[in-house]
């Protein structure tokens, strides 16, 4: 474990932005935060978590694929790629980190996608430790430590100190570089803050949720529950919960004419959305209770039984603060949980 | 704090629907937290008296709701509607988007509604409970040990401090004692915003929009936008656009729908309570309120039913598009 002064913190982020694009959470206004590029000054956010998930990072919301052009008969096709740049995503919260490794298991597995690919390739993300979870937090229900984060390198941020632990070997990279910037240290300081942070946790209103009741072979169980009409009826079919929340990783092909040829691109998309996966037979989830419903079975489902049982949610609280009518994951886990026979 | 209690509203709605007056109730339903209330239909007075709630973070509007649920109902629905949501009651009225017939209103007062990100920039994150008390709202924190008490008048919602009207402009029913059309300063941000530069005002937007993640939440909470599919949606209509190509396109997604529900958006404010982004996008709208009320005499969209609104009915003396150029800065 090292450490360095948090006084000292923009000489250390100076030096990390030497090598690599450095992006971290800044305040942005009403209490909101969001990921910026660092530049010289800019600040470290205190907010405990970002509007939008630092997904964007791997898996931006637009990107473009190829483009087509076309002379007389022939077709050219462009790989518009460029080589990613090496960067470092600071302060993700350890929901967020782990919300990495469920994206790769969608990303990663063959075909692999060579675009999200090579993005993780050359980010080196460090993790920042929760000290002050909010009511709508509940990772633990998922396994996951908020004052013990994973990451390449984890930070913990008391008052006046940061503390710095490397991970992995590319944490160890970086870590390296800080040589000078960092001193040695106990983890003395970093075990009492992991303790503070556990007995809030305990407090937390979300704290005994539990989603033992959900898993892959719960299909059945669950697909013809009947409380999913009254969850689902005051859904918007808006997008938000799918746009901020970290593992949503749904996306559409499409193809923009330029008048001269054609950009293949992607970009997010949401199964809350009418025209989701339409198809030449239309959209085969007709109304907003299976659209709704298909959101909540991928999570804790689905998603589940494709990956050795692991959930794809990880309780970082985003769509519980940004719903705008207040319908969210933890409402359909409890209405529906132990209940579905009924 | 509101000063019709949820008690009374309880009551109201158990025995519409025991004496058959209705069969289906609209009403908030309670959530994990004090704050985190959604629209829900009853139709058990047991589910009423155990989940029905009225506080100050009942912000949702019940009246485009109306749209989907009065052809699902058989008999008649009960909603409960704020002054500002009868506004949207009586314009989506004029344009034929529900049956009347189908729905028992009534009106209730209200003392604003609470801005949660507000309340939270006050008393902190992390909160267990919020109770009301008087026009104090009582946050109790995991952090703190005593609850901090906040002016509820402090934190309310943007559309709440530049109330319009305490008065219903529509009801069956009316609970509680009617109030009056208020002078607000709801187009003072609007002014601001005029006097700025062409530079300045494309910057505010541009910062302000440059935020937006197209999740369309402000279309789909729209009153006004109750158009079965939405040419954006629409894979046919040649305009479908599930990202922005471009910063641009996205300033021009939200600069049509302001123009779209121009002279039908009543100002009810949902755009900008539910974007996750807090994009002021009722400023868009209000401009266009503004220059209606300017170009063709005050005109409020909802006030009544089957009012012909400026933009849709023809006069002689309609002001010429040149006088309107003429006055550009």
């Amino acid at each position: 474990m090292r450490k360095c002064s948090l006084e000292s913190m923009n000489t250390v982020l100076a030096e990390i932005a030497k090598t690599a694009a450095l992006y971290l959470p800044v305040d942005e206004k009403e209490g909101r935060a969001a990921y910026k590029k660092w530049s010289e000054g800019t600040g470290w956010s205190k907010q405990l978590n970002t509007v939008r998930s630092p997904k964007d990072f791997f898996f931006p919301q637009v990107e473009n694929l190829m483009e087509f052009k076309t002379e007389g008969k022939n077709i050219e096709i462009i790989d518009t790629r460029s080589e990613s740049e090496d960067f470092v995503v600071f302060g993700v919260r350890a929901c967020d980190v782990k919300s990495f490794e469920i994206l790769d298991r969608v990303f990663l597995s063959e075909p692999v996608d060579s675009y999200y690919a090579s993005r993780r390739a050359h980010g080196v993300v460090v993790a920042a430790a929760c000290t002050r979870p909010s009511e709508t937090c509940f990772c633990r229900t998922f396994g996951i430590d908020a004052a013990d984060p994973y990451g390449d390198v984890a930070v913990w941020r008391t008052e006046d100190e940061v503390f710095w632990q490397e991970k992995t070997e590319k944490g160890a990279e970086l870590m390296k570089k800080l040589e000078s910037l960092t001193e040695e240290c106990g983890v003395e300081a970093v075990e009492a803050l992991k303790e503070k942070t556990a007995k809030i946790m305990d407090k937390l209103p979300l704290a005994g949720l539990s989603a033992d009741a959900f898993g892959g072979d719960k299909t059945e169980k669950f697909f013809n529950a009947p409380q999913w009409k009254s969850l689902s009826e005051a859904c918007l079919g808006c997008g938000t919960c799918t746009f901020v929340c970290p593992t949503c990783q749904c996306y559409d092909i499409k193809d923009f004419n330029t008048g001269k040829g054609v950009v293949r691109f992607r970009c997010w998309d949401s199964c809350m959305y009418s025209e989701f996966t339409k198809m030449s037979a239309g959209q085969p989830r007709l109304t907003q209770l299976e659209r709704f419903r298909q959101r909540f079975m991928h999570k804790l489902v689905y998603y589940p039984a494709n990956n050795d049982g692991m959930f794809s949610c990880v309780g970082c609280g985003r769509c519980l603060s940004r719903c705008p009518i207040s319908m969210n994951i933890v409402k359909v886990m409890k209405t529906i949980g132990d209940k579905a026979d009924e | 704090m509101q000063k019709v209690m949820r008690d009374v509203l309880v009551e109201k709605a158990v025995s519409l629907l025991s004496d058959g007056t209705v069969d289906r109730v609209l009403g908030w339903k309670r959530g994990e937290f004090s704050y985190d209330i959604t629209p829900a239909v009853f139709e058990s007075a047991d589910k009423i008296r155990d989940d029905f709630v009225w506080n100050e973070f009942c912000g949702a509007n019940f009246s485009k709701y109306l749209v989907a649920q009065t052809k699902k109902t058989e008999g008649k629905l009960l909603v409960f509607l704020k002054p500002c949501d009868t506004y949207s009651f009586n314009q989506l009225l004029t344009e034929h988007r529900f049956d009347r017939e189908k729905v028992y209103a009534v009106g209730i007062p209200c003392e604003g509604m609470a801005d949660i990100a507000k309340l939270k920039a006050i008393a902190g994150d992390g909160i267990s409970s919020v109770e009301s008390d008087g026009g104090k709202l009582c946050v109790t924190t995991v952090y703190e040990d005593a609850p901090v008490a906040v002016d509820a008048g402090e934190v309310l919602l943007e559309r709440c401090v530049n109330c319009k009207s305490k008065k219903h402009a529509a009801y069956d029913e009316l609970i509680g004692e009617e109030g009056e059309v208020l002078e607000s300063g709801r187009f003072d941000e609007v002014e601001k915003l005029e006097k700025m530069t062409a530079d300045e005002r494309f910057a505010f937007w541009q910062n302000e929009l440059s935020r937006c993640i197209r999740c369309n939440a402000c279309r789909d909470v729209c009153p006004a936008c109750t158009c079965e599919k939405c040419v954006f949606n629409n894979p046919a209509s040649g305009a479908e656009n599930k990202a922005a190509a471009n910063s641009f396109e996205e300033k021009m997604f939200h600069i049509i729908r302001a123009f779209h529900v121009a002279g039908r958006c009543t100002d009810c404010g949902e755009c900008s309570r539910v974007c996750p982004q807090r994009i002021p996008l009722h400023l868009l709208n209000r401009k266009f309120i503004k220059d209606i009320d300017s170009f063709y005499g005050e005109y409020q969209a909802g006030a009544e039913v089957g009012s012909r609104a400026p933009l849709v009915s023809y006069t002689k003396e309609d002001i010429e598009p040149s006088e309107v150029f003429d006055g550009r800065e």
